[in-house]
Parts: C-alpha cells; sequence; structure tokens
C-alpha cells in the first residue's frame, strides 16, 4: 500500500505533502482561512463542529484537485481515527441541557456522534463505501496502520482517505490525513515510519 | 493457506431485560418488552418511551468501584469469555469495543472519563489484556461494524479470538439529544407501521466472543461476510433510495442465495424515514419476499450494542427454528413491499442478515450462517 497524498495540520502550521502551507491565523481561524482560500463554496463547512472542520478541511487539501472528483464511488473508504473524537461538541451540546436553561440543539447533538467528520467527507466528495470512525486509547502510527490494512479487505475498497483526527479544543487538535491506495511501487509505503515522520513535520 | 473461517463461540447480553443471552432470548420470544413511558426521568420535561435498568440493581463484577457504563460491559463480557472458554489475557485475543456515547453522561464531573477509548482501555486492564483495545464509534451501526472489522482481524491470522462487546446507557445527554431532533415516542415503538411515531431508546450490553477456525463446526454460527457502506446524502437522514444499505445488502448477497436466508433481521427504528428506507433497500435487493423482523419494540434502540444484542438474538431464534414477531407491528405502513412478521414464525433455512443503519449516513450488513449449511 502506498500513501499518494499526505496533510498535517495542529492549531500554527499546514504542511501538505511535506511543504509547508502559508498562514496567517491560528486555531479555529486557521481552519476558516484554509477554507476561504481552499474550498469558498461549502457553506455548511461553518455549521460543523470543530473535529469536522479539521477532518473536512484535511480532505479538501488531498482531494481538491483530484479529477473525476464528485463522480459517486463505492471504492474509496474514509477511515478515521481519535482519541477524544467529538469530546469538543459534547462540552457545547451538555450547555445547552444544563438545569436552569435546557433549550437542547440538535445542530449540536448531531455533531456529537464521532462519525459525522467521515460522514461529512462522503456527503462532500460521493464517496459511497465503507465509513468508520475507531477511536485509540493513545496515537500510534502502528496500529493505525494494522487498522486501515484490515480495512482493506472489503472486496470493493482500493483506496482511503484515513489517519488520525484528534480534536479536544481549537488550541490542541492535529489532523494526520493521507489518501493511500492499495497498490504497490514507487513512492511512499504505508508503514508506520512515514507516518511517524508526517507526525512530525519531517516529511 | 486458506483463509480463516469466523465463528462465535460465546455470547451474552445484559439488559433491563435479564443478564445471560438466554434470558434476553426467553424475553423476545415471549413478547416481554422492556420499554415504557418515563417522565421526569433524568430531570427531562418531556415524557420518552425506553428500556431503562434499574439503577439500584447493577453493580459490577468487584462492587461499587465501576460505574454503570463499565459495569454492564465488564458483566456481559466476563460471562461471554467464560461461555467461550478463552484467556482474555492471552496475547492472541484482542478487545474491539463498540459504543456511541459511552461515558457521556459523567461529562460534567469527570469529562476525561469520557471518551470510549478510556473506558476501553480500563476493561482490557481489568481482563489484563495485553493488546491496546480497538473502539469502532460508528454511530448506530457501532455493533456491527466493530463485528465486522473484527471478522476481518482474525482472517488475518494475528489473533485467535476476539471479545468484541458493545454498550449504551441512557442518559439526560441522549434522550435530549433524540428528543430535540423529534425522533422519539413517548409510547412504545411500531416498526414499520403504518402508525409509527418515532423510536424508543434502550439501554444493555451485548458482547460475541470471535474465533478463527480452519472449518466451521456443524453447530457453530459463522461470521460469513459484512461490509459498512455510506449514503453520501446527509448526516441525520437516510437516502430516499436506500443507497447504503442496498450496497451493503448487495455486498454480502454475494455469499448467499436469497433462499437460504431465515430473515433479514432489520434496523426498524420505527421512525417514519428509516423503515420507509429499509423497505426500499430490500426492495431493491430482491428481499421483499424474505421474513423480515425488528426488535427495537422489546429492547428499543441499544445504539452502540444494537448490532451485537441483535445478532446474538437472531442466532438464538434461527437455532429455535422461529423467526421473531416484530413487536409493536400491525399494518404496512412503507412504499415498498416488504414481509414483516408480526408474530412469531416458524423460520426455514440456516442464515440470516443483519442490517443497520445509522446517523453519518453509514449502513452495515452482515451474513451469518449456521455451520456446514452451505
Amino acid at each position: 500500500m502506498r500513501i499518494l497524498r499526505y496533510v498535517r495540520i495542529d492549531p500554527d502550521t499546514v504542511r501538505l505533502d511535506g511543504v509547508p502551507v502559508p498562514v496567517t491565523g491560528r486555531g479555529l481561524e486557521l481552519l476558516s482561512e484554509l477554507y476561504r482560500n481552499r474550498v469558498k463554496d461549502y457553506p455548511k463547512f461553518f455549521k460543523m463542529d470543530l473535529l469536522c472542520k479539521l477532518g473536512f478541511i484535511a480532505a479538501e487539501l488531498l482531494v481538491g484537485d483530484e479529477p473525476d472528483r464528485f463522480v459517486p464511488r463505492e471504492d474509496r473508504a474514509v477511515l478515521l481515527v481519535s482519541r477524544t473524537g467529538p469530546l469538543c461538541d459534547d462540552r457545547n451540546y451538555q450547555k445547552t441541557i444544563a438545569e436552569d436553561a435546557y433549550f437542547p440543539s440538535p445542530a449540536l447533538f448531531v455533531y456529537t456522534l464521532a462519525n459525522i467528520v467521515t460522514g461529512e467527507i462522503a456527503i462532500r466528495n460521493k464517496y459511497e463505501g465503507d465509513t468508520t470512525a475507531y477511536g485509540f486509547p493513545s496515537f500510534s502510527a502502528g496500529m493505525l496502520v494494522s487498522v486501515v490494512k484490515v480495512a482493506f479487505t472489503d472486496r470493493v475498497t482500493t483506496s482511503a482517505l484515513c489517519g488520525w483526527v484528534e480534536a479536544p479544543d481549537s488550541d490542541h487538535f492535529e489532523a494526520i490525513l493521507m489518501l493511500v491506495d492499495d497498490t504497490e511501487g514507487d513512492g511512499m509505503e504505508f508503514n508506520p515510519e512515514n507516518i511517524l515522520k508526517i507526525k512530525l513535520n519531517q516529511r | 493457506m486458506n483463509r480463516k473461517r469466523v465463528i462465535a463461540t460465546g455470547c451474552n447480553i445484559v439488559s433491563p431485560l435479564g443478564f445471560t443471552a438466554e434470558e434476553n432470548f426467553q424475553a423476545a420470544l415471549s413478547g416481554r418488552s422492556g420499554v415504557t413511558t418515563h417522565t421526569g426521568t433524568f430531570g427531562i420535561p418531556e415524557p420518552f418511551g425506553a428500556s431503562l435498568f434499574d439503577r439500584s440493581v447493577i453493580s459490577g463484577p468487584d462492587g461499587g468501584s465501576h460505574c454503570l457504563f463499565e459495569s454492564i460491559l465488564l458483566l456481559s463480557i466476563r460471562d461471554a469469555v467464560l461461555r467461550a472458554g478463552i484467556d482474555p489475557a492471552s496475547p492472541r485475543v484482542a478487545f474491539v469495543i463498540s459504543s456511541i456515547k459511552g461515558n457521556v453522561e459523567v461529562m460534567d464531573a469527570d469529562e476525561a472519563a469520557v471518551p470510549v477509548s478510556v473506558t476501553a482501555a480500563r476493561i482490557a486492564a481489568f481482563f489484563n489484556n495485553p493488546n491496546p483495545p480497538l473502539v469502532v464509534s460508528n454511530a448506530c451501526i457501532s455493533g456491527l461494524t466493530a463485528l465486522i472489522h473484527a471478522g476481518r482481524m482474525l482472517q488475518g491470522g494475528r489473533y485467535d479470538h476476539i471479545v468484541v462487546a458493545g454498550a449504551e446507557v441512557q442518559s439526560r445527554f441522549i434522550v435530549s439529544g433524540f428528543l430535540s431532533l423529534k425522533a422519539v415516542s413517548p409510547l412504545p415503538c411500531k416498526p414499520f407501521d403504518a402508525g409509527r411515531s418515532g423510536l424508543n431508546l434502550g439501554e444493555a450490553a451485548a458482547t460475541m466472543v470471535i474465533s478463527a477456525v480452519d472449518t466451521c463446526p456443524d453447530d457453530a454460527w459463522e461470521l460469513v461476510d459484512g461490509t459498512t457502506r455510506n449514503d453520501a446524502n446527509h448526516i441525520s437522514g437516510p437516502s430516499r433510495t436506500g443507497e447504503g444499505s442496498y450496497k451493503a445488502l448487495r455486498y454480502v448477497l454475494a455469499s448467499c442465495r436469497p433462499e437460504e436466508l431465515a430473515f433479514v433481521n432489520v434496523h426498524g427504528t420505527s421512525t417514519l424515514y428509516n423503515d420507509e428506507m429499509e423497505s426500499i433497500a430490500l426492495h431493491r435487493a430482491g428481499l421483499s419476499e424474505v421474513p423480515v423482523n425488528a426488535l427495537k419494540g422489546i429492547f428499543g434502540h441499544t445504539m452502540g450494542a444494537a448490532g451485537i444484542l441483535e445478532s446474538v438474538v437472531s442466532m438464538q431464534a434461527a437455532d429455535a427454528g422461529v423467526v421473531l414477531a416484530t413487536k409493536g407491528f400491525g399494518q404496512t405502513g412503507v412504499s415498498c413491499p416488504v414481509n414483516v412478521c408480526a408474530g412469531n414464525r416458524p423460520a426455514c433455512g440456516r442464515a440470516f442478515i443483519k442490517l443497520l443503519s445509522g446517523f453519518g449516513g453509514c449502513n452495515a450488513a452482515m451474513l451469518f450462517r449456521k455451520g456446514g449449511a452451505q
């Protein structure tokens, strides 16, 4: 399996295929800036919670210029791993159901489900294949590779947007998203060593 | 080398209706439901239908040191592991845990304990398992995606057994959320019925220990094939064409003939949109004639446990030669023809499909077959 493209985003830096992407804002503003510069025409972005914004923008950077994008396809999976999942939105929704101010927000509640980020990416790109949100006790490049390789035994899946999306609050988040496929050959092997290099901004 | 086969070797359900798979199956067989109308529970101002534990009777395996979510998971896993006769501390055993909201009821008191991955690590440590546990949180299909993924892990040969356990505990958080989406009925739900008006929530933990074998014994249930597919349509509404459910069904139908199927155990939440969507997906997959049932009228919607719980009950039903009734169903209220079982019926066939759908547009199907039947 090969890593075809990769991106890493944290509150201060963005690197696409190892090349720094210039940004001026930080945190949530950094994500909004990427939206304005790279997407522009998908206002649903502003309804999303932090985890979805992060995963969505990372996916946009990876596949935004892919040929035949938006043609429905079943062969591409979306496989995302997190530790705390939608904890940030859990906090926001919890505030709407306080004892003395009970006004539960359906718009916030929906995003408290860990897999909505995979659904948002699938909807945007018309990916009709496997979409799954996994949870790890902590980041592990080895376990990430194992999980994605297991998911690739699906008979239809030939490529995936996969990786780590962790966003406990707007000052602390990290996306390591990769476009991988099941071919062998030249390029970057999908293995723990390469994922760790991406994580450490060494690639 | 031949691909490993995957069979169920130990099952448990802990729900308000009982603490073993057998007790829960007997409840379903006799039509006994855990669903009642709750008024004021969790301090919620609207009434809602749900199957909830009596908090005073649940305690974990070593007394009071575990919260409800952990307690029911531990009780369920302990029983299933004993029945499977495996050593959960072996490095050849892994844990896969499914839940949607885990411990969210402790949000205000202990935010750090909320992520399901935190509970999963505590569960694996309780059983002295050396491998990091994997969590699957795929909305309402979590339990089935967990079984599908765990089955594929076994086929890879690295593990001999996987403990797949799912659980959901209801709370002010979850119930208020589903109420805000106008998805909950205060009265017992009526899957596929013309008068259906929403779902009931449910609490449960369910466990299936699955094991890798070279040949499937005659008396074992094999997890033959399964997949997860997305509608790519809407984050909280199902596809009008049943796209993801249809594609998931089509995938598993590559491994069986419809005539083999004793039944399809569907999601059947009793919301207007879900049941309608499933009827379209079943019709498109050529399954309009196959008996169909849903168990939400007995257990409520047990969310992260549902995929495992409903698969375990369905295995027992097929063993007993019965297609369980769809409690609450009377008159068909979906646009495509679908063979919904109103009462318990004799089952013909030694295979069944479990089908689920969830928010985020995800859908999953899994084919189960009694060993040696193909």
